[in-house]
């Protein structure tokens, strides 16, 4: 039976609440949200936690709203909320079809954006959403509030810039006129984590790529992103020879582990595959086709 | 601690440990062992329960952050009609063999029939993708909710009908 270490349970009634918890407990405390990465951590004692302070009463951070030329999601959003939030569908395609293959339901209703972002889980699909749409976080602390490019935002494995008293309350991205993107994702069965998997988004100004961002995930990518890829991109004219010439620097440039997922060769092949997939089907959106 | 959850429409309250996961208070505390322990990895399901009307993994869920929440079991399933027609479904469609997995089975099949009342195939597959099933292969699952789903459309329009 797996149990976690003792721990002092403290529920935040609001965001300033759960700020002054945490800078009370001097580092010892760590916030819950959803609970699905960190209670499993607890159970197997890779986190020890003294106070753990629940944020889910927070529902005023629970949103998917557009606000001035960006969309604001709060840190609480639930993934099932990212799955079926209409907004996101209509400007993004890409977060259904990340979120259609994130853990499985049950999960679904229980994890959160912010848990999701904050994890860091080198495999986390979000991550490599965000790092696609260039989004941005935003963070409190009990001086005040700061935005953090997603890009910048992990620090490494399990590692990001938010400080032991701080929160993450909502995360941005901006809104792209005539843009499609799209998530791609190979699992080993359903619900399991990515062998590899990678997001895009391409914008157009007639058959110009005007902007591209491009995520990866569980592949070791720097940032879950690779610039010099979408440099290659941006700029030019849309052609399948630009996008696979994208997608094989991606899986050049990527670092993947050899794990019970696979060898190091294969799942660099299969980021290239994965990368000109979603490049390919985002042009199609953006041009207004079926993809 | 002190907990008080609401469990199957009753208030239950305990004094326990911040770290007690919700899983064991229904079974250990309360007694409800229809809510099975499987995996303790987040994985199988078998410990599916509601928590506020939504199915939910109770081995990833602390008792304390159900407090003042609601919480409903398979036991809370049938009601003084007799049994639910997700429940009379696995009967009448063998939808289990060893039964480990079926409390939590028929936890998410009651939310999604609540939610879609007539789900095709893909759709139940999907729903039930995160309640592993050792034993049937998941076909009599399948059908066992179908016959849920039907039976209720049936009854639905029987009342219209009265
Ligand atoms: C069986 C299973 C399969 C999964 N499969 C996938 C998958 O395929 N792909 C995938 O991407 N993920 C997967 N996950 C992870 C799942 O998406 C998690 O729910 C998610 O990563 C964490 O969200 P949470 O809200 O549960 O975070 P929690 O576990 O509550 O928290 C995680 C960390 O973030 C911190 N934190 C939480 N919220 C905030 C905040 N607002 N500000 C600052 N810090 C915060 C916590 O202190 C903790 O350190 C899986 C999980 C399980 C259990
Ligand atoms: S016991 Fe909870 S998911 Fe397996
Ligand atoms: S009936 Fe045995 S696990 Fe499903």
């Amino acid at each position: 039976m797996q149990v976690p270490a003792p721990f002092e349970y403290q529920r935040a009634g609001s965001v300033d609440e759960a700020i002054a918890l945490l800078a009370r407990s001097g580092g010892d405390a760590r916030l819950v949200a959803g609970g699905h990465s960190l209670l499993p951590m607890m159970k197997l004692r890779l986190a020890r936690p003294e106070t753990l302070v629940d944020i889910n009463g927070l529902s005023d951070l629970e949103y998917v709203k557009v606000d001035g030329d960006e969309i604001a999601i709060g840190a609480m959003t639930r993934h099932v909320g990212v799955l079926e939030s209409a907004v996101l569908a209509e400007h993004y395609r890409i977060f259904a079809e990340a979120e259609r293959v994130i853990a499985d339901p049950l999960v679904r209703n229980r994890g959160t954006v912010g848990g999701s972002l904050c994890q860091a889980d080198p495999s986390e699909d979000l991550s490599a959403v965000f790092a696609a749409l260039k989004g941005r976080a935003v963070i409190r602390s009990a001086s005040g509030t700061r935005s953090v490019d997603l890009r910048a935002f992990h620090l490494g494995p399990y590692e990001t810039v938010v400080g032991d008293a701080e929160i993450v309350v909502e995360v941005r991205v901006p809104i792209r006129p005539h843009t499609g993107s799209a998530y791609e994702k190979v699992e080993r069965r359903a619900g399991d984590w990515s062998v590899a998997a990678a997001g895009a988004f391409v914008q157009l100004r007639g058959d110009t790529i005007d902007d591209v961002g491009i995520g990866m995930t569980a592949v070791g990518a720097a940032h879950f992103t690779c610039e010099e890829a979408e440099d290659s991109l941006r700029g030019g004219p849309v052609s399948p020879e630009a996008i696979d010439e994208a997608a094989r620097i991606c899986g050049q440039r990527c670092n993947p582990s050899a794990d019970q997922r696979g060898p190091v060769d294969y799942k660099r092949h299969l980021v290239s595959v994965l990368v000109a997939r979603a490049l390919t089907r985002s042009v199609a959106r953006a041009r207004g086709e079926a993809a | 601690m002190r907990v008080t959850l609401t469990v199957n429409g009753a208030e239950t309250t305990a004094d326990v440990e911040p770290r007690l996961l919700l899983v064991h208070y229904l079974r250990d505390v309360l007694g409800l062992t229809g809510t099975h322990w499987g995996c303790d990895t987040s994985n199988c399901g078998a410990c599916t329960v509601w928590l506020d009307g939504v199915p939910i993994k109770s081995c990833t869920t602390l008792a304390a952050m159900a407090d003042g929440h609601e919480v409903r079991t398979v036991e809370g399933l049938a009601s003084e009609d007799g049994l639910d027609p997700v429940q009379q479904g696995f009967v009448e469609e063998h939808g289990l063999q060893c039964g480990f997995c079926t409390p939590g089975m028929m936890m998410t099949a009651r939310a999604l029939l609540d939610r879609i009342p007539d789900p095709d195939e893909a759709t139940i597959r999907e729903a039930i993708s995160g309640n592993l099933c050792r034993c049937t292969g998941y076909e009599n699952i399948v059908r066992a909710i179908r016959w849920a789903a039907r039976h209720e459309a049936e009854r639905t329009s029987e009342e219209a009908a009265v």
